[in-house]
């Protein structure tokens, strides 16, 4: 509890009374918390708890039913707030990467930045050829998406949100479509690029990363977070019934 | 009785004159294709559209033209253009005029298919990066639509090739409308129209064999 108290850092996504509704079902059933500057959360829970729905409402992928979102101070669910303009800020890697079939990987990566952010071409290359680099696959600069392994489209995908030099990375159960064995390429990238200080939100069923990279865990069940806590808190000794549970079948 | 014998030789003189008709049949497929294709991208984007009045103008355009024969729209625009504006419209124009309208309507429904059914993820991926409703469709997903779509798009202008023939029945001189022409000054109507079969045969036979090559190539990239 102290240590929450001490918290320096700044707030960088304030989400608060947070509903989400399909039709009847509740999705989201109140959800108020903060993300701060440069932490790591990992989203973890039973499937049906809401966690992919909370991370894409954070963007406005999905269009929250009541509350406020506020993102850098601005408030995404104001109608007035220019939502494409807050995406540019706002990276997301998705569970079934998403990659543009049609263009090769570097052109997926300088895509946005030419087109969004109005970035000269040669400067958009040179900084797609950084970030291939920095995810392993400079040597994948002319392929075309389908001729890569699930672990590298991943990587590539991360690249290309990070291409716009996004101020919050959210990851939609990032590593749950790719074969066991490039799970860890995948997470090693995450985490470096936890390393450089970037703000993550990261719905996830890896247990071991979460307990690693994370700096908190929420853990959601029924649409509401049923318990936030450090990764030794909640992995030592969780709180909840639920929790408990759950972690007994996935460890 | 030699009925059974055909006579090319009387027709002879006026086979260039025949073969003339390729090039304005072709000229008014193309055209019509093309602005079509353009109409018709436009109107598929108004049947995705959210905005009520947009989605209804595109349904309301298709239910016309899939409703109407083609030979009535063409009649229609050929003799009342000149009656309401008093513009004396060429059969070759008005003929482009119908033939574009028409091919949009079926084009469009072809293009709201292909749109649909572009994973929705792409959609997604486009939005999350902040890139905006007009450079998503046209950069991310109409390419991919068009690409699914290519072996049906192929087959619309079949089609409009083959109707192309109406034209004839307004004076535009086309390949059928030529080898009428001929048939009626030699007296002999078999030989010119079995010409003009084999050359329309030939010509949607190599757009029939672009679809196949399409669709293999298409298959193997993906």
């Amino acid at each position: 509890m102290q240590d929450l108290v001490k918290q320096p850092k700044p707030v960088a996504v304030k989400i608060d009374r947070l509903y989400k509704s399909f039709g009847e079902l509740k999705v989201l059933r109140d959800i108020t918390t903060e993300i701060y500057q440069g932490e790591v959360v990992a989203m973890i829970g039973p499937s049906g708890s809401g966690k992919s729905t909370f991370l894409r409402c954070l963007n406005l992928l999905e269009m929250p039913t009541s509350g406020t979102i506020m993102i850098q101070g601005v408030e995404m669910t104001d109608p007035k707030t220019d939502v494409m303009a807050m995406r540019q800020h706002v990276g997301m890697v998705f569970q079934h990467f998403h990659l543009f079939p049609h263009m090769t990987v570097l052109k997926n990566i300088m895509y946005a930045p030419i087109k969004v952010k109005k970035m000269p071409e040669a400067e958009a290359e040179n900084k797609a050829r950084d970030l291939l680099a920095r995810v392993g696959l400079a040597e994948k600069a002319n392929v075309y998406p389908s001729k890569l392994s699930g672990g590298q489209k991943q990587r590539i995908a991360i690249a290309r949100a990070l291409a716009m030099e996004p101020q919050l990375m959210l990851f939609d159960e990032p590593t749950s479509a790719l074969d066991p064995e490039m799970v860890k390429e995948v997470l090693d990238v995450m985490k470096v690029v936890s390393e450089s200080g970037m703000t993550m939100a990261v719905v996830t069923h890896e247990m071991g990363f979460a307990r690693e990279v994370a700096d908190r865990i929420f853990f959601l069940d029924g649409g509401r977070i049923a318990e936030e806590a450090t990764p030794d808190e909640f992995f030592k000794q969780p709180k909840s019934d639920r929790a408990q549970q759950f972690l007994a079948k996935m460890l | 009785m030699n009925s059974l014998s055909l006579d090319f030789e009387s027709i002879t003189p006026s086979i260039p004159f025949i073969l003339g008709g390729i090039a304005v049949t072709l000229q008014f497929t193309a055209l019509s294709a093309v602005i079509g294709f353009i109409f018709g991208v436009l109107l598929s984007f108004c049947k995705i559209s959210s905005f009520k009045p947009l989605y209804w103008f595109g349904m309301a355009y298709t239910s016309v033209f899939r409703g109407t024969p083609l030979l009535v729209t063409l009649s229609l625009i050929y003799f009342a253009t000149p009656q309401l504006t008093g513009y004396d419209i060429s059969g070759f124009q008005a003929g482009i005029i119908t033939f574009s309208l028409n091919s949009a309507a079926y084009i469009s429904e072809v293009i709201r298919a292909g749109i649909l059914a572009v994973d929705r993820g792409q959609t997604e991926a486009a939005q999350s990066l902040g890139v905006r409703y007009q450079p998503m469709m046209l950069d991310i997903i109409l390419p991919q639509a068009i690409k699914n779509i290519l072996p049906a798009l192929v087959n619309e202008s079949i089609a409009l090739l083959k109707d192309s023939t109406l034209v004839s029945t307004i004076g535009a001189q086309d390949l059928l409308r030529r080898a009428q022409i001929v048939g009626a000054e030699k007296y002999v109507y078999f030989e010119p129209l079995l010409i003009v079969t084999v050359i329309y045969y030939a010509m949607v036979m190599i757009l029939t064999v672009t679809s196949t090559f399409l669709e293999q190539r298409l298959r193997k990239s993906s």
